[in-house]
């Protein structure tokens, strides 16, 4: 692969704090290598920055290797970049060349409220959890895990739901900012495990009013949220618990 | 002056005699009991869930923006438990004896044994919390072997273990959060441990902590009748490492200035399968897992500078030189073995890629000989070299996908086509606080679990064994050790927050904060940690000796100086600051820094990760020197660049030392 180094236009998302107003500003960047990651290029700025006694850029960011969904950039107006299922941290400058004018956003949701520039508030989604997004099993409790044989293919797919990282990216990509995804990946996860069973309709009817109590749009499908996944968590997920919404609002016993 | 407090008796039995015997607390009591965690990792989720479950009145802290993120989400390969599903002949005493050695006879054997012991509730655990753990056709699970054993014992999700047995840590913490049991204070960090004297016992005892509020820059007071810290490893000193950005040894740290005994600090782990550093802009370094190399093998040219192709390099003139050196263990040698042997072949002029400095993991033996086999399942007779490689593929990517993936996002190659390049890069401290057979530290009601500590692994971690060694601390150890602490506590009323500990120590920590801001000098904190990474990295890394080590001893010393006299940090102390909050980790990184090298020059043999070259067999291999070094080393802080060691004598009952051997 040829590597090369670029110049570059960027355009902030600048915001004190959550009072404040805030506001575009332009940077210009120079001889970045395209071996840099996205954040690495955003570091040189800030270095700069720094120098110049300036405000650094404030973002979340943590493992950088595209596991830990705290890094949170829209970027040219999608979240974490161009790439396809990818974090803004795997995100690499190559996929840029010189001369290219790049916008970064925070993610953009009421019920992700801006804390600092690019940093926003997402506990929103731990109180999602603590509506019902677990099994509820103390320490010591359980028996021999090969007592209970869980079909490959349901622990699969139950794998593949609880891949998602919890970082935003499909609230920040839907218009109508819905959790649904995110609430989908949980709720498909444990709903497709035996050992959620016991809980499968109370699990599903808290964590959903607990969503719209936070201020999530509604989901009108049109699968932004499933483009955008740095896991790839499929809306099929969506339609999962929709179903299982219906059938625990038809059939719970109260 | 150390008791470790190792039950008397049987290895096999002390823990079952522990339990059998330490203090109780009834219900009502631990209602009135508050316990404060720091760090959401394993550790730290597993031992809030279990002590909130249990009922104590618990606080956790973490300086994420949501527990979930703590940085063992980012272990790939698996978790080490005991179960023998494989009837391949395993059994908690293998376990047992495999990480004693792993770990170059410098662990305990008591909590080593006791770990193997708890490691097959881990699993049932997790399973039962929902872990989607891989199963087999048959619904039961998976498991897969590991550097450095020669059983099955790894249980995994995909490559994505740590994430998903810390998501079912987290959603346990979450559900004690919504029970009330738990409050959880996120983007929040500590920065200083509260003492205060018992009048009972006369002791200085650990009652709080101090932290700063990452939004608001507001700094708190916190109660607890005890305090855990699980706030992970120190690999950071190195500036590049697999370690996440924000990992810091800041609350292990503080409270080793406040009196907590540092253990065993220079004992860090170098992982052979990460990939190679590309530029000076680079700000971390990303492992691959070691699964990889079950079916990946390691090679270099046979000639040195080799610039051709890996392709172009024909069989007979590639060097597998893991498989050449070691024949029994081949590319699965323990960790500390594997990245010496890679250090050793690029230092003399074997390494690929354009920096010279990484080895080939190649990929083309595993898809052909898999895709042999799947054709023979598939019933395919004599199949083409395409139908062959198409199988193969199919059967390497399910396995190593999401691994693979990751590569080619970050080199822009694609390895499936072309062999991945690796190189060794900083990813473990076995070394932490000093801790008892209770976790505690010594200070009395301080305890550390997890990574923190320095309790399982000796002087190497065996792969598989950081998630095992972090949820045993918090889902089977702590709840019982901790109760034989707080049985004695039941009349202790919480202390108020005016208390004169309080408000000196909160007034130190401000103290700290105005002292760095109004330095107001020239140069970045990020430049200062670059640096000091350089100096660690360069003499207290793969291989170090006594020059070395003195001369870095006296270059942090001068950086340490510098960085007091002239750090630029921006912005304010009172709103969000993450240019502050690295500065605070930055200075205790430096001071850090100074005790690794101390204590790597203290230790004059080679052990485990820790390769001194003065120490060394003919043929190049670590050589331990039990007689002279067959303890652990426990630092005491005395004042700036001030220590005295203390020695924990190790004695081996069971699993005698012998020289490790992977021959």
């Amino acid at each position: 692969m040829e590597h090369y180094t670029m110049n570059l236009t960027l355009k902030v998302w600048r915001q004190k704090n959550s009072q404040e107003q805030g506001r575009f500003e332009t940077y210009q960047v120079s001889d970045i290598s395209s071996e840099m990651s996205f954040l690495e290029m955003i570091d040189v700025l800030n270095e700069r920055l720094i120098k110049e006694g300036k405000d650094p850029i404030a973002f979340d960011h943590d493992c950088r290797e595209g596991i830990c969904g705290a890094c949170s950039m829209y970027i040219n107006g999608r979240p974490n970049g161009p790439w396809h299922a990818n974090t803004t941290c795997q995100l690499h400058m190559r996929a840029y060349k010189d001369g290219d004018t790049i916008v970064v956003e925070p993610w953009r949701a009421n019920s992700f409220p801006v804390i600092k520039d690019l940093v926003v508030d997402r506990t929103s989604f731990d109180r999602i959890v603590q509506a019902g997004g677990y099994i509820s099993v103390n320490t010591g409790n359980a028996v021999d895990a090969n007592a209970m044989l869980i079909e490959k293919d349901k622990a699969d797919a139950a794998f593949a739901a609880a891949a998602c990282i919890g970082c935003g990216a499909c609230v920040a990509a839907c218009k109508n900012s819905s959790a649904m995804l995110f609430l989908s990946a949980k709720v498909s996860h444990l709903a497709l495990l035996p050992q959620g069973e016991p809980e499968r309709k109370s699990r599903v009817l808290n964590m959903v009013h607990q969503m719209d109590k936070e201020g999530f749009g509604s989901c009108t499908f049109t699968e932004a949220c499933e483009a955008v996944c740095p896991k790839e968590i499929s809306v099929t997920n969506i339609s999962r618990l929709n179903k299982e919404y219906m059938i625990a609002g038809l059939t719970e016993e109260k | 002056m150390l008791n470790s407090k190792i039950p008397a008796g049987q290895l096999d039995l002390k823990w079952t005699d522990y339990k059998g015997h330490c203090k109780l607390v009834n219900p009502a009591n631990k209602r009135k009991l508050e316990v404060i965690i720091v760090g959401t990792g394993l550790a730290g989720a597993s031992a809030a869930a279990s002590l909130g479950e249990l009922g104590y009145k618990v606080k956790a802290f973490c300086f994420q923006d949501s527990p979930r993120r703590a940085h063992s989400i980012a272990a790939q390969g698996g978790i080490n438990a005991a179960k023998n599903y494989q009837n391949d002949g395993d059994s908690v005493f293998r376990l047992f004896y495999d990480t004693i050695k792993g770990g170059d006879y410098r662990a305990r054997e008591a909590n080593v044994h006791r770990l193997a012991e708890v490691s097959a509730n881990i699993i049932d655990q997790c399973v039962a919390q929902g872990v989607p753990l891989a199963r087999e056709y048959g619904g039961l699970l998976s498991n897969r072997s590991f550097g450095g054993t020669q059983v099955q014992r790894t249980f995994y999700a995909a490559g994505q273990t740590g994430q998903q047995l810390l998501i079912g840590a987290y959603q346990a913490l979450e559900r004690q959060v919504a029970l009330g049991n738990v409050t959880m204070y996120t983007r929040h960090e500590m920065l200083d441990i509260v003492m205060v004297k018992d009048e009972k016992s006369g002791q200085d005892k650990c009652r709080g902590i101090v932290v700063r509020n990452l939004i608001t820059g507001e700094l708190e007071r916190h109660f607890g009748h005890a305090v855990l810290l699980c706030s992970g490893g120190y690999g950071n000193v190195f500036y590049l490492s697999t370690n996440a950005m924000g990992s810091n040894v800041t609350a292990a740290w503080k409270a080793h200035r406040k009196g907590a005994y540092f253990g065993n600090p220079c004992y860090t782990q170098i992982h052979p399968t990460c990939i190679p550093v590309s530029g000076d802009h680079q700000s971390k370094l990303t492992l691959m897992s070691e699964s990889l190399r079950n079916d990946g093998r390691i090679w270099v040219p046979k000639k040195q500078g080799d610039n051709r192709k890996p392709g172009d390099i024909p069989e007979e003139e590639r060097d597998y030189y893991l498989e050449r050196r070691y024949p029994a263990f081949g590319n699965l040698v323990p960790r500390d073995v594997a990245s010496r042997a890679a250090k050793e072949r690029c230092d003399a002029g074997y390494g690929v890629g354009s920096s010279k400095q990484a080895v080939y993991l190649d990929y083309a033996n595993a898809i052909e000989r898999y895709g042999k086999i799947e054709c023979g399942k598939l019933g395919i007779t004599n199949p083409s070299k395409e139908v062959i490689r198409k199988h193969g593929l199919d059967v390497v990517k399910e396995k190593y996908g999401n691994l693979f993936d990751m590569y080619e996002k970050i080199t822009g190659e694609n390895p499936y086509e072309v062999p991945m390049r690796i190189y060794p890069a900083v990813h473990y401290t076995m070394g932490g606080l000093w801790v008892d057979y209770e976790l505690m530290t010594s200070i009395p009601g301080l305890y550390a679990l997890g990574e923190a500590n320095f309790s399982d692994h000796g002087a190497n971690r065996l792969g598989a064994s950081a998630l095992m060694q972090g949820l045993a601390d918090g889902y089977f150890v702590i709840p019982y050790t901790i109760g034989n602490y707080l049985a004695d506590e039941i009349s202790t009323k919480a202390i108020s927050l005016d208390h004169p500990a309080f408000v000196e120590t909160e007034k130190a920590v401000r103290d700290r904060i105005e002292k760095l801001m109004s330095i107001k000098g020239s140069q970045s904190v990020e430049s200062f940690h670059k640096r000091l990474g350089k100096i660690m990295w360069d003499k207290c890394g793969m291989a170090r000796n006594a020059q070395g080590l003195q001369e870095a001893i006296i270059e942090i010393q001068q950086l340490k100086k510098e960085f007091w006299s002239d750090v630029r940090i921006p912005g304010g102390i009172n709103e969000m600051n993450p240019e502050l909050d690295k500065a605070n980790r930055v200075a205790d990184f430096i001071e850090l820094g100074e005790l690794m090298c101390k204590d790597a020059l203290n230790r004059n043999e080679s052990c485990g990760g820790h390769f001194r070259e003065e120490s060394q067999t003919d043929e190049g291999e670590a050589k331990r020197d039990d007689s002279k070094f067959q303890y652990v080393s426990a630092w005491e802080f005395k004042g700036e660049s001030d220590w005295q060691l203390h020695r924990e004598e190790l004695i081996f009952d069971v699993a005698k030392p012998t020289q490790r051997s992977y021959k």
